[in-house]
Parts: structure tokens; sequence; C-alpha cells
């Protein structure tokens, strides 16, 4: 009887946690929208002609003018908005003459392949830097990592992605310049994910494969870069919280390899946690995509908010600022979740 | 007894010289940290280059010299000449005083900003708690840059709007710093000793919970100013920061990057400046954290 109450009460604390998380999430993305529709409608001296742009008719300002309810109260406007963005209508961009969102879906895998590459590199060479730091913890490794950690801190990411291009492309010519492909390569697979390396890969078409490789390795490299500063860092610190503990010494007393000590006894508890700093590294190298592939050419969302920026292109701004917060919010919802449910000691 | 006796005293004698002996505790700790006197070198460097422009500059910021372009960096152009035939070196040296200026406004705003909102948030806690922080968590859940250049979008180019846009954005990690300290000290018996003796709330929190908050927040925009170096730089960069012919040191890099193969001077060596300054603050932000606030011990 004890234990089926307890399990009740378990299983309610848990429907409240999913339910709590759901209730929290929920609100950021309504502050999310908050924000942009506040950017949108509010800071702006005129919204129409930030959405129209300064070249519209009278005609097609005042029909955007009725078409976006500004003639209606901001509460209702905004429940409007929030409304059609749940329904996918981000609006029309003045730059590229078609839906937002589209455009949005179009740019985003190109992002998403640099990023996932990016993060790929920071974990790969990140971790194992983190625990040999800490395993050196006052050597010489430890103290390069530590300047190495500070100098992503310092350095800026469209500095180091111009300085890349001049030494490994032009100076060394080891990878390819800015964009995607190469101009003769363009077009010869059919674009099925829009991730370039998976399309050659579907397509057996080897040559342009490895093209899109040298194009992605230097910007990813330089993400990586970032995410492995920061990694490394982290992985340096929870490695020192349990080398420092007394089972550590009694592995050890007991005679255990010291490379089972570490890679064991010592790296198994803190996995959960790092997944937690990588999911958010992960968002973190969505947000510096924007100036790497700035730099790069890069036709990624990066990219797409950069040119409409400079074109004044509201609703392409906005646009792609909500679906960066969003991805954002949700892998920083998800790492929390993934915390919970694998941490023992929370269940 | 001597100058260094008075400011150890274990039993001061007055406020002044307990505040004089903490602060002079402080520096040594400080200075035995290498880290943390190199940051304070280039930073106070930084300080002495934005007031010395005039006089260590060889050349005008601004001046053209159509003969003297794009030249390689020599005995008279240390670090080169750009495309208009300027001074790299003088321009990098003019831009210090926009770097300090932004750094400088976009504290003066956003920390003061944060440490209203979270100690007011700690002191009351409940409904004002709850609205305050829930605020504070959907900004410091969307990404910094991507908000400032939302915002700078709407706003329009320019450097002020960029200062406000990364004001807006820095805000709610202070906050967060605020309202945990405040917190930890709201129910002490000596708030409760103002409270008893009638001090309203406006005289508790401004003059007895801001000032216990002071120390993480000075650590914690230490340790931001790097950040918000690299996030004004990027927005000079797109061009949505300051306009040329301001020597701004993002500005001057996305200039240089149609030169960046042939050239690579023009686009190099602002960036050279934006990672030593950054780097400076980064390293007394560290060794500041480890003085002022040990018990966070010495990772971020």
């Amino acid at each position: 009887m004890a234990t089926e109450a307890s399990m009740a009460v378990r299983a309610g604390r848990g429907a409240r946690g999913i339910g709590g998380f759901v209730v929290v999430t929920a609100l950021t993305f309504l502050g999310l929208l908050a924000i942009t529709f506040f950017i949108g409608r509010v800071v702006p001296i005129d919204p129409v002609l930030s959405v129209v742009g300064d070249r519209a008719t009278q005609a097609q300002y005042d029909a955007a003018r009725v078409a976006m309810g500004l003639d209606r109260p901001m509460v209702v406007q905004f429940f409007d908005y929030v409304w059609s963005v749940m329904q996918g209508d981000l609006g029309r961009s003045i730059s590229t003459n078609r839906p937002v969102a589209d455009d949005l879906l179009r740019v985003f895998p190109a992002t998403l392949e640099m990023a996932t590459l990016g993060i790929l590199i920071g974990v790969v060479l990140g971790v194992p830097a983190g625990v040999w730091a800490a395993t050196r913890r006052g050597e010489w490794v430890d103290q390069v990592m530590r300047v190495f950690a500070l100098l992503g801190y310092s350095v800026p990411a469209f500095w180091l992605g111009l300085v890349g291009l001049a030494i490994f492309y032009a100076g060394l010519g080891w990878v390819a310049g800015p964009g995607r492909l190469d101009i003769f390569y363009e077009g010869l697979v059919p674009a099925r994910t829009n991730v370039m390396l998976i399309d050659a890969a579907l397509a057996g078409d080897w040559s342009v494969f490895w093209n899109a490789l040298s194009h992605l390795v230097l910007p990813a490299s330089i993400l990586g870069f970032f995410s492995l500063a920061f990694i490394a860092r982290m992985t340096r610190s929870f490695m020192l919280d349990q080398l420092g503990q007394e089972f550590i010494t009694t592995a050890r007393v007991k005679g255990v390899p010291e490379w089972r000590v570490i890679w064991v006894h010592g790296f198994k508890p803190i996995r959960v946690p790092l997944i937690t700093v990588i999911g958010l590294s992960y968002a973190a190298l969505l947000e510096g995509s924007v100036m790497i592939e700035t730099v790069f050419s890069w036709p990624g969302i990066g990219n797409y908010l950069t040119t409409a920026l400079l074109n004044a292109d509201m609703n392409a701004v906005l646009g792609a600022t909500l679906v960066i917060g969003s991805v954002f919010i949700l892998i920083n919802k998800i790492s929390d979740v993934l915390y919970r449910v694998l941490d023992p000691r929370s269940k | 007894m001597s100058t260094r006796d008075w400011l150890l005293d274990d039993s001061p004698a007055t406020l002044t010289q307990a505040n004089l002996g903490r602060a002079w505790r402080m520096m040594s700790a400080l200075m035995r940290n290498p880290l943390a006197v190199a940051g304070l070198l280039i930073i106070v460097a930084l300080l002495a280059t934005a007031l010395f422009a005039p006089w260590i500059a060889p050349e005008s910021p601004v001046g053209q010299n159509l003969q003297a372009r794009l030249l390689p960096p020599s005995a008279e152009h240390w670090m080169g000449t750009d495309e208009l035939g300027r001074d790299i070196f003088s321009r990098v040296v003019y831009g210090s005083r926009i770097t300090l200026m932004i750094v400088a406004l976009v504290a003066v705003i956003s920390a003061p900003l944060g440490l209203i909102i979270g100690a007011v948030a700690g002191y009351f806690g409940g409904w004002v708690d709850r609205i305050l922080m829930g605020l504070t968590d959907v900004f410091l859940s969307l990404p910094k840059l991507i908000l400032a250049l939302a915002f700078v979008a709407a706003l329009g180019p320019g450097i002020e709007n960029a200062i406000i846009a990364i004001a807006i954005t820095a805000w709610p990690a202070y906050a967060r710093i605020a309202r945990a300290e405040t917190l930890t000290f709201r129910n002490a018996e000596y708030i409760q000793a103002v409270r008893l003796v009638g001090g309203s709330h406006t005289r508790i929190i401004t003059r007895h919970v801001l000032p216990l908050c002071t120390s993480s927040m000075i650590v914690r925009v230490t340790l931001d100013m790097a950040g918000i170096i690299l996030t004004a730089a990027g927005l000079g960069f797109l061009g949505l920061g300051a306009q040329p012919p301001l020597p701004e040191w993002g500005a001057m890099i996305s200039r240089g990057r149609t030169f960046i193969l042939d050239q690579w001077w023009v686009a190099t060596m602002p960036g050279f400046a934006i990672i030593l300054v950054s780097l400076g603050f980064c390293f007394l932000g560290d060794g500041l954290r480890d003085v002022l606030d040990p018990k966070q011990g010495g990772e971020k």
C-alpha cells in the first residue's frame, strides 16, 4: 500500500513536472512572440514603411496598413500576430517577394549542416581536451587550454573567418572559398534535403560531395573552435570535481588502471551535465553562424537575416529572429529535460 | 604605525579605514594573480590610449591620402594604410575611444537596470518576483546577438541604437544575480532592524540591499565586457553599428573584407585590437571573481 501510494505521488509529481514544463515552454514562446511583436510594431516609427519598404506606392502602403490591422487596438493586433505565426504565416519578404516561412525552410538546412559539423568538431576535440587538462591540472597543457578557452571568448568570429580565408584558402589553397559549392558543381544533384553532403551522398555523386565538404570544413571548424573552447573548459571543471572525490582514490588504491579510473570512474558521472553543456553550445552555434555565414557567403539563415537587415526587410528579420529564437529555446528546454531524465538523482 | 599596518588593522576605528583596508586587501590579492595583472595593464593601456589618442596617433583618423593607398605595414605606417590612404594605426588608436564609450554606456545602462529589477524581485517576492523573473527568463532564453540585431533593425543603424540594443539584451543576467544575492539576505536581522526603525522599502533597497549586490555585479560586468565588445564589433561589421568614417574596429574589419586576399593588414589589424582588449577584460574578470567572489569557484 505504502509503495503504491508513493508511486502515485511520484507519478503525480512527474505529470506536474511535464505539465509545468509545457506551460513554461509555452510562456517562453509567447514571450518571444511578444518581443518580436514589440520590435516589429512598436519600436519602428512607421511599421508599415518598415514592412513595405520605402519604394512602395501610396496604394501599396495603404493596403499593407489595413492588412497589418494597424487601425485596431494593440492587444487585438498582438493576438492576430500570434495566431498567424501559429499558422505558419510570417508575412512576405520585400526582397525575395515570397513568404518568409518558405524562404526560411529553404535556407535553414544549410545552417543546420554547418552548425552540426561544428558541434561534432567541438565535442570530438573538446571533451578529450578537457579531460586531459583536468588530469594535468596546473601543468602547461592546462595553462594552454585556459588561454585557448579565454581566446574563445575574445576573438570575433567574423575576424577569424576572414583570417581563415586569407590563410587556408588564398594562402595555402587547402580549402575551397566562400559559398557552398564551386559554380560548376551547382545544380548537379537534386535538392532532396538541402543538406548538401546528404544530397550528394544520396545521388552518389562523390565529386560534389568532396567539393561541398571542402567548402564546409573551414566555416565549420571556426564555429567548432568556439564550442571547443567552451566544452573543454566545462569538461575540465566537471572532471576536476569528480577526480577529487573519495571513490576515485579508492579505485586507485584498489589498483584500477589509470585510464579506467579516468574514463570509467571519473567520466561516467559527468556525461549528464555534459549533455546540457553540449546542448547549450549547439544553440550558441546557431547564433554564431550568423556572423560566419556572412563572411563565407553561406546561404543559410544567418546570411538571410543579415541580407534582410541591410534591406530593412522587417518581416524577414522578425521571421528569422523567431526561428532562431525558437530553436534556441527548444534546445535549451530539451537539454533541461534530458538532464532530468538521465540524472538518477532527480528521480 | 605604518600606512600598511593602518590599512590592515583588524579593528578599524572608522568606516573609511575599514573600506580602505578592504580595498587594499583586494588589490594585493589581485596583484598575486599574473593574468589579472596582465588584464589590468591592458585596460589601463586602453584608457590611456583613448585619453591621449591625439598625442599617440601619428596621423588623423579620417584624413585621406589617396597617394598612400593600401600600403603594407612599415616603419612609417605600423599597421599599413587602408583603401583611402588613412593610417590604420591612427584609426585603431582613435577607435579605442569608441569601444570604451560603447562598453561604458552599455554597463552604465544595463547594470543598474538589472540590479534594480533583480533586487526588487528578490526583496518583495511573490507576484512581483514571478512577473519580473518571468520576463528576465524570456530574455535570457533568447540569443543575445540575434535580439540585438533585430532591435537595431527596428531602431535603424547607428552607434547610439547599437548601444541601446546591446544594453537591452545585457540586463537580464544582472537581474538574476541581483535577485539571487538579495534572496540570501532579505530576511537577515539587520534588514529587519532597519524595517523596525521605520525605513521605507526604497531606503532598504537602495541603502542596504543594492550595496551588497555590487561586488558580484562588478565581476559579472567585467566578464561580460568581452561579449559586449564582440557584439558591438559584430554590429559594426554588419554595417549596423558605428557608421563611416568613424574608426570603429568592427566597421574597419568590414571595410577590409574586400582586400583580405591581397591586402590582409586592412582587416586583420583592428581584429588584434579587439582580441587584446577583450582578453584584457576576461583576464581581469577572472581575477576579480577569484578575489571578490570565491564561492563561485574558478570556473565559468
